[in-house]
Formats: C-alpha cells, sequence, structure tokens
C-alpha cells in the first residue's frame, strides 16, 4: 500500500475516534441517559448539567494524568529501583544517584548545563530586546522581525545541520566551506574546527538554540515595549534624558515582569533541549547536557535506574519554576 | 515614539544599519543551506556556497576517448581528437592550466602542446579541445590522462531534490519519512486541540467544584520535563499492547501538548462576552451546544495560534518520535530522525544532509510565513498579561 494512502487511512481513525467520542457521550447523557423530556424533564437536566463538565474535561485529564502526572511518581520510583538480572527489580535506595554522582560524565553534564541555563536565557533575551527595540523604530521592521524570529519553525535538528555547515572545517589546503573558517583563514588564520574543542565548543552549540530562541524573546518584548505608557518617556525626555537612559532607566524596569516571563521560558526550552547536543557532538568533546546523558542512559546503557535518576534531576531543577508558575496563576486568578 | 520631542537623530542611521546586521546574522545560515542544496557535489565540496553566484575552479581529472576506438591515421603517426568536457559529460568550461602527471597538474597553460617523450604530444585548449598524436603503439590501450584546472560558470540543479524525494530505490530518501512525519503531525495536531477545547470550554464557563484546582494543577504541569515520561509510558505502551507505533505517538503528543492548550485557550475563553453565552442558556441551548455553534467559532484565533504550536513542534519532534514511534525496522521513521542518522553516516555530503534539512524545513516554514499573525497572536495572549 502507498504510505500517503496508508497514512491516510490512520488518520482517519484517529482523529474520527476523538469526534466520535464527544459527539456520541454528550448524544448518550441527553438522549438516553437523562432526556430533556417526560415527567422528570426539568430534574433531568440538572443532573445531566452536572456530569456534562466531566463528560467534556474526561479526556484532557486523563491524558493529562497518564502522560505528565503518573510519569513523574512513576520515574521517581523507578529511580530507586534497580532490575535484577532475569527479571524483576529490587530496592536499591538512593544507589543510583549516588552511582551517578560518582560518574565523571554526569559532573560534565551538570556542569555544561549550567552554562547553557546562564547563557542561552540571557543572550536570546539581551538579542531580543534589542532587536524588538531597534526594528520598533523602522520602517521595515516587520520584515525583519519576521526573519529573526524565522528559526522557531526550524527543528532543532535542522538548525543543527544548518549550523554544522557554518562550523565545517577542513585542512588548510583546501578551500573552506563552512563560512566561519573561510573568514578566518582569509583574514590569515588557521581553519578551527569548532566542535572539537574542549570547553569552548559547548558555547559554539549554545549559539544555535540563541539564534532559534531570540525571536520568541523578541515578539513577546516587542509587545511588551509597545505596551509602555507614553507619558513616562515623554516626561523623560522633557527631563533630557538621553536615549541610552530612557531604554535603560524608564522602558527595562517597566517591561522586568514580561523579561523574567521569556527569561523562564527560555530557561525550560534549555532544560528540556537534547536535540541540538544529539545530532551535532552526541556529547563527544565534553559537550553532555543532563538531557542527552539522561537518553544516553535509558536508551544505550539500558541503565534505567540511573537514567531515571538524572530525569529526577531535571524534574529538580524546574520545581522552583513549577511552585512560581502556580503561585502566579492563583494570584492571577483572585 | 519617534517624533516626540525631536528625538529623530544621528542615531537613525545606527539603527539601520544594526537591523541589518542583525537580519543578516540570522539569514545567513539558512540561506548557507537553502543555496547548498541546489549546488552539484562538485561545486559544494570545491568551493563555498557564497561563491555559488560565480565561476568557480575546480581540479578535474579528465581522460582522452579510447584510442582503440578513436583513433585516426595521419601519415605514419596515429591522432585522436575530441573535447575532454564532452568525453565526460560536463557542459561548459574554461582551462586555465594543464597537466599529464598527479605531480604537476600545472604543468602547462591552454593551447601549449605537452612532450610525452619519444615524439609522442598532446595539446589541450582552453574549451577542452585536444589532439592526441604518436606512433602505433604510444596511441593504444587508455586514453591519455589529462589534470586540468578548469574554471566552471555557475550551475543550480534540482536534482539533489529529485535524488531525495522522487528515487524510490534511493534508502536514505526522505520520501517514505515526509509520509510519515504528516501521520505523525495532523492527528497529533488535531487531537489535542479537540480535547482541549472542551476541556477549557469546561474550565472557563461551566461550574461545578474542584475547579480552580484543576486550573492550578494544569498551570503547575506546564513545566514537567517530558524527559521523565519517557521509560514509564514506553514501559505502559509495551503492557497495553500499543508498543511503537502511530496511536502511542499521538497519545504522547496529545498528553504533553495539553497543559499549553488548555492554558491557552482557556485564556481566551474566559475573555469571550458573557453575555451571549447566557442568553443561549436561556434560550435553552445545551452546553454542548453552547460549545460547537458560539464558542468554537468565536475561538477561532486561538485555535489557530495553538494549532500552529503544535504543528511546529510536532513536525520538529525528535525525541517523542525516537522513543514511541521508531521501531527495529525503520519503517517508521520520521525526517528529524532521517537526518539525525544522515549526519552520523554522510556527515561530509553537503547535497545530501543540505536537500534532506530543507525537506523537512519546508513545510514548517511555509506554514510559519503564512500563519504568522496567528502565531504571535497565541504567543502574546500566553505570555503577556
Amino acid at each position: 500500500m502507498h504510505p500517503a494512502f496508508q497514512g491516510l487511512i490512520t488518520i482517519i481513525i484517529g482523529v474520527g475516534g476523538c469526534v466520535g467520542y464527544f459527539y456520541f457521550a454528550n448524544q448518550f447523557l441527553d438522549k438516553v441517559l437523562y432526556p430533556a423530556k417526560g415527567p422528570k424533564a426539568g430534574r433531568n437536566i440538572n443532573r445531566a448539567n452536572q456530569i456534562r463538565p466531566w463528560i467534556f474535561l474526561f479526556p484532557a485529564l486523563f491524558v493529562l494524568l497518564l502522560y505528565l502526572g503518573y510519569p513523574v511518581v512513576e520515574t521517581l520510583r523507578l529511580s530507586l529501583l534497580e532490575r535484577v538480572p532475569g527479571g524483576g527489580y529490587q530496592w536499591v535506595g538512593l544507589d543510583n544517584y549516588a552511582q551517578m554522582a560518582s560518574e565523571p560524565k554526569f559532573w560534565e553534564a551538570m556542569r555544561n548545563n549550567m552554562f547553557w541555563l546562564i547563557v542561552v536565557p540571557a543572550l536570546s533575551t539581551a538579542f531580543g530586546l534589542l532587536a524588538a527595540q531597534l526594528t520598533d523604530r523602522i520602517k521595515w521592521g516587520n520584515v525583519a522581525k519576521s526573519i529573526i524570529f524565522m528559526p522557531m519553525a526550524i527543528s532543532f535538528v535542522g538548525a543543527s545541520v544548518i549550523w554544522k555547515l557554518v562550523y565545517d572545517g577542513r585542512p588548510i589546503e583546501q578551500e573552506q566551506i563552512g563560512i566561519l573558517n573561510a573568514i578566518i583563514v582569509g583574514l590569515g588564520g588557521d581553519p578551527v574546527t569548532f566542535l572539537t574543542i574542549p570547553f569552548w565548543n559547548n558555547f559554539f552549540l549554545m549559539i544555535v538554540l540563541v539564534w532559534v530562541q531570540t525571536g520568541f524573546a523578541m515578539v513577546i518584548l516587542s509587545a511588551a515595549l509597545r505596551g509602555i505608557p507614553e507619558e513616562t518617556i515623554e516626561a523623560a525626555i522633557i527631563d533630557g534624558a538621553s536615549p541610552l537612559q530612557i531604554f535603560f532607566k524608564i522602558k527595562v524596569p517597566q517591561i522586568m515582569p514580561t523579561v523574567v516571563v521569556v527569561w523562564t521560558t527560555i530557561t525550560l526550552v534549555v532544560l528540556k533541549v537534547f536535540d541540538i547536543v544529539f545530532a551535532m557532538t552526541n556529547g563527544q568533546w565534553e559537550t553532555q547536557v543532563l538531557a542527552n546523558y539522561m537518553f544516553d542512559k535509558l536508551f544505550r546503557a539500558n541503565d534505567w535506574g540511573v537514567g531515571s535518576a538524572s530525569a529526577m534531576v531535571i524534574m529538580l531543577l524546574v520545581t522552583p519554576i513549577l511552585i512560581w508558575n502556580i503561585h502566579s496563576a492563583r494570584k492571577e486568578m483572585r | 515614539m519617534d517624533n516626540i520631542a525631536g528625538s529623530k537623530s544621528s542615531l537613525t542611521w545606527a539603527v539601520q544599519l544594526s537591523v541589518v546586521g542583525l537580519v543578516v546574522l540570522w539569514l545567513l545560515p539558512t540561506f548557507g543551506l537553502f543555496v547548498s542544496s541546489f549546488r552539484t557535489v562538485e561545486q559544494i565540496s570545491s568551493s563555498g556556497w557564497w561563491k555559488a553566484m560565480f565561476p568557480s575552479e575546480q581540479n578535474l581529472t579528465l581522460r582522452a576517448a579510447d584510442p582503440d576506438d578513436f583513433r585516426m591515421p595521419q601519415g605514419d603517426l596515429f591522432v585522436v581528437k575530441g573535447n575532454l568536457f564532452e568525453d565526460e559529460g560536463i557542459s561548459e568550461a574554461e582551462i586555465s592550466v594543464w597537466g599529464t602527471s598527479s605531480r604537476d597538474v600545472a604543468a602547462y597553460t591552454a593551447g601549449e602542446t605537452a612532450d610525452l617523450g619519444d615524439g609522442e604530444t598532446i595539446t589541450v585548449q582552453s574549451n577542452g579541445a585536444y589532439v592526441w598524436s604518436g606512433t602505433d603503439d604510444q596511441i593504444s590501450g587508455r586514453g591519455q590522462r589529462v589534470f586540468v584546472t578548469a574554471t566552471t560558470p555557475p550551475e543550480f540543479t534540482f536534482a539533489n531534490y529529485e535524488n531525495m524525494l522522487l528515487d524510490p530505490n534511493n534508502s536514505e530518501g526522505m520520501a517514505r519519512a515526509f509520509f510519515n512525519t504528516l501521520t505523525v503531525t495532523i492527528p497529533a495536531t488535531i487531537i489535542p486541540i479537540l480535547v482541549a477545547a472542551f476541556a477549557a470550554y469546561a474550565l472557563a464557563w461551566m461550574e461545578f467544584p474542584g475547579r480552580a484546582l484543576l486550573i492550578a494543577l494544569i498551570v503547575g504541569l506546564l513545566v514537567v520535563p517530558l524527559q521523565l515520561a519517557l521509560i514509564p509510558l514506553l514501559t505502559l505502551h509495551n503492557a497495553i499492547g500499543i508498543g511503537k507505533g502511530y496511536l502511542g505517538t499521538w497519545l504522547a503528543h496529545t498528553g504533553f501538548g495539553m497543559p499549553l492548550a488548555i492554558y491557552l485557550l482557556r485564556n481566551y475563553m474566559v475573555g469571550l462576552p458573557r453575555d451571549i453565552i447566557e442568553n443561549a442558556k436561556v434560550d435553552g441551548a445545551t452546553d454542548f451546544q453552547i460549545f460547537t455553534k458560539i464558542v468554537l467559532p468565536l475561538s477561532f484565533p486561538a485555535l489557530a495560534s495553538f494549532a500552529i504550536f503544535q504543528f511546529l513542534w510536532t513536525w520538529n519532534d525528535l525525541l517523542v518520535a525516537k522513543v514511541f514511534l521508531i521501531d527495529a525496522t525503520g519503517q517508521t521513521t520520521v525526517m528529524t530522525n532521517q537526518i539525525v542518522e544522515l549526519l552520523g553516516t554522510r556527515g561530509g555530503n553537503w547535497e545530501i544532509l543540505a536537500t534532506a534539512a530543507f525537506v523537512s524545513i519546508a513545510v514548517p516554514l511555509l506554514v510559519f510565513f503564512s500563519m504568522q499573525r496567528f502565531l504571535v497572536r497565541g504567543l502574546l495572549a500566553g505570555s503577556v498579561k
């Protein structure tokens, strides 16, 4: 069977099943279980209305609990267990965590992750703020915004291929096809293999994520900048503030809450991102990060205990953001 | 804000230039890959993509025609005449220097005659025409090798795309992966929207106990890293018999996309005018009718923006597909995975890598540029209060 046809059938079944559930569940409630006619019509309508929210919510809650709630508990449990040869598990307490802590690769991943967490959100937000401020002031700003925003649509894998070409390096006798090395050689230097220089290669990988995320920061910060009341800026101009002063002392403090939101969102992306390292270096040459370390443990070494333990480390790192999110959501609802 | 109190200044030029700089920095990497995907193998390996518009200089090893078939007697000697480029199928090029030994590839300039010893000679013109002459003994066996340094005009080709997309015998082709990606993406975009829209309506407009708690729970789940879900869910999928396949992948994408979907859609639906919904209720509409006939059409902008997000995210996903979809047979591999594998096996073959990457980037870019308005609106609805 042609793959397109096969795909079409799978799609129809998948989507049809979902539409069918909502339609027939509501039909069943209104026509069979509590029909809105006969002597008990009024009571039936009320009862149906008490049940209906849960019909609406059921699929959502079901997948939420199954795909996000249950794994948190189960991964915690797995991180305290070890597979026994021949089948089954045994309780080993914190052994997995201890073993993980004794591995240099784990600490390399922790160290690199720390750099990622500092550098990527900071640079993305800074570039985003700069781009937002600059593009708001020129005529073709919207075109420029579209172009800076565009990498958001490109997969991390696609971005990795794109940047691998930028970083490509060849021996000095050959013509360079990576633009960075072409510039270096053009200026009289020796070609550099960017991705294999320990320590610094981490930053070359981070640039890829900064390149992807800046557009996101720019779009949101630009909306925030436009929301600043003009009176405050006018007042500052009248008082003789320079453009730089206006930007840093008037505008930035007013959009600080949005900057924090952008920063946090990018931090979350950084913690979860694995594709870039996986595709570009696969953790070689000291570029390991937590997410890739975990993938290695789970699916290459088949060590579910340590893999789960490192997943819990990632969970631990996002927990403050989780709490802060819930806190601000509750404040908003009041 | 520019025209307030004379802030128009000499800075305008600096601003313009900085923006040009930023745009170039952001566009150049993608553009380079794009150009590369239309170049031939020889061009990619011999010059950078930024030289694609200019003639490029290449070192080629060519061979004169087979003397046993093509030689002609001339006096007591034999000659072979022809064109090096035509024999090799190269359309157009200009030779600057050439040689007959790999140790000295630039021994002669175009039009010079090389003496190969004992009266055997070969003359090569700049357009590739050659005359090779010598005795019966010398002009036999295989054709004479000629090393040329030639300038070829810029050339663009669709051959890479034909090879990657249309050639059914190419095991590294992207056609199958393309359909697989579509099969993952379409339901994984529609199902979460449907499910989340119903849930968002319930959370926004229906009264029931525990509503506030549920909303807080969903906001909290927004940040749960999906890495946590891999092993428990893979075990679960295997246990209930859906193993590795599309169904499991759709469910996983639905689950992971759900918090953001509910959050965005609920925020939007809460803002709909209360009057409309209450009027409909008074007129005897059930919640199901209100939802499908009023709220759903009114929520189109929010639905569209989430749809774009979910589409981009599922189309570009690698991790979920790697864990929940791709099995040992490789029949269900998606494009991102195909590219990662090509990176491993064909790391230097940019004609393959660039084309593969562009096949997978093309659809999201198309969606992005046509629906950008909705995407931005969705981002702003979710992040800025």
